[in-house]
């Protein structure tokens, strides 16, 4: 039930007193209380638990992470070797926690 | 899908691994918080990629698991009642009770229902206005917010038939009692991230210096997670002990100040009972005195229940990290998601449930 899940704003409106909105999770649009995001745009993706959006994603920090890979791979080091990988289990589409 | 997909590609998890392996060269013990963090884990075996003097401890971050036994009997007694409504997140529902689940009110005929968001069970008592609704305000700081505003909601709307049971829980008191531990063997720990999109990650700085122990604040997808492993590998090699963020696309320092505006407003920090755990002080949130007129407990009269945890389920010292779901002598065999005998083996975060799905063997 912890799960969150990065969506898109495709809409937003004013409905009882509540700022709501519509976001898409790859395909499936669902109804989201943006009470807690009232910066967000249409457009812009945020990550949404238990029918709120929380954060907004900073799509200038979501590369980040390859940069990261690219300089942890320089590391030298002695170490074992890593056990190969079963690429196909990566490839899960699923709920994304 | 845009922000899941990319952080699930085998070749950037491959050279990402490889960076750990060369990274490490001595034994470290790291715990992942979160539930969802521990089904990554053991979904995508990232935990068997790593080198072998690396073990990743499974923590006590599921808040379905950590639901004390006799807040479900308080659930139980309520949702048993002919005017009420009573409504939850799915994963509540198989929760065993000191003798039965809410799924057994259910079908002895309660209206028991799940919902998706709290503001449905709004909407819903706003509909019936006849019936008494309640809602089970379970979760973390993640979920807190979104069951803060159902009470606003039906507060603004005037509702007079809504309550909430409320048993929230918090994560840095729970990080206090494992590095408290004379038990402890954690040496590193991947925080949280959705809890600290909400509350932000200054909470974090007393523990990291206290315990001078290293705190990365960490996603849930593949990458994310072994990136958070790695930052968190490198401080202990390099005896560094700092906070450090992983999941900057999603986390702020500062959080999501709106939200903790209305959760100081409707909560008040309370002691809590963990399942499988025990008391643990000001762990939890309660309605405050404005919104006391909202508690389901005072509404119905349940704050005296007491309860005994079942001795056959061992989930306490599998949710301190002191034991492998696998190491249960009941996982699998008189335990399983059909007939759970604890927590751990009934939510969709629980590392029992994540052993049983992905991994039935002992690795
Ligand atoms: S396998 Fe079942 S009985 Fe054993 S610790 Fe997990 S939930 Fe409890």
């Amino acid at each position: 039930m912890c799960l969150g899940i990065p969506g898109k704003l495709v809409e937003l409106r004013q409905q009882d007193e509540l700022m709501m909105g519509k976001v898409e999770f790859g395909g499936i649009v669902k109804e989201v209380c943006m009470a807690y995001l009232p910066e967000a745009e249409v457009g812009d993706y945020v990550l949404v638990h238990v029918g709120f959006a929380i954060s907004r994603i900073d799509e200038s920090e979501a590369e980040e992470i390859f940069r990261y890979v690219d300089e942890i791979e320089q590391l030298s080091g002695d170490a074992d070797e890593p056990p190969a990988l079963r690429a196909a289990e990566m490839h899960g589409e699923g709920d994304g926690s | 899908m845009k922000y899941l997909s990319e952080y699930r590609q085998p070749a950037a998890v491959q050279r990402c691994v490889a960076g750990i392996h060369r990274l490490v060269t001595r034994s470290w013990n790291l715990m992942e918080i979160c539930g969802g963090q521990t089904h990554t884990i053991v979904r995508f075996g990232l935990d068997a990629m790593l080198p072998s003097r690396v073990r990743m401890i499974h923590g006590p971050g599921c808040p379905v698991c950590v639901t004390p036994v006799e807040m479900l009997d308080k659930a139980i007694r309520i949702a048993s009642r002919p005017e009420v409504i009573f409504c939850s997140f799915g994963d509540m529902l198989r929760v065993p009770g000191s003798e039965r689940d809410l799924l057994a009110v259910k079908s002895a005929g309660g209206d028991v229902r799940v919902v998706y968001s709290p503001l449905d069970a709004v909407k819903l008592a706003a509909r019936r206005p006849e019936r008494q609704v309640v809602f089970f305000a379970i979760g973390f700081e993640t979920t807190a917010p979104a069951n803060a505003m159902a009470v606003l909601h039906a507060e603004r709307l005037g509702l007079e038939n809504f309550t909430c049971l409320v048993s929230h829980v918090l994560v840095p008191p729970a990080m206090q009692a494992v590095l408290g531990s004379p038990q402890n063997t954690v040496h590193g720990f991947l925080a949280a991230g959705h809890v600290c999109a909400v509350m932000g990650t200054q909470q974090y700085e007393p523990l990291v210096r206290q315990f001078h122990t290293p705190v990365v604040v960490t996603g849930f997808e593949p990458l994310d997670l072994l990136q958070g492993i790695s930052m968190c590998l490198r401080q202990l090699e390099q005896g560094r002990s700092e906070l450090e963020i992983q999941y900057r696309r999603v986390v702020r320092p500062e959080g999501n100040r709106l939200a903790q505006e209305q959760l100081r407003r409707v909560f008040t920090t309370v002691s809590r009972k963990w399942r499988g755990i025990g008391e643990i002080p000001a762990s939890g949130w309660a309605l405050s005195e404005a919104y006391a007129r909202f508690d389901a407990e005072q509404r119905f009269d349940v704050r005296d229940v007491v309860a005994e945890e079942s001795s056959e389920c061992f989930a306490g010292e599998v949710l301190q990290g002191h034991r492998l779901p696998v190491e249960c002598p009941a996982f699998g065999s008189r335990c399983t998601p059909e007939h759970p005998l604890g927590a751990p083996m009934v939510s969709g975060e629980g590392a029992c449930a994540a052993y049983y799905r992905y991994r039935r063997q002992p690795v």
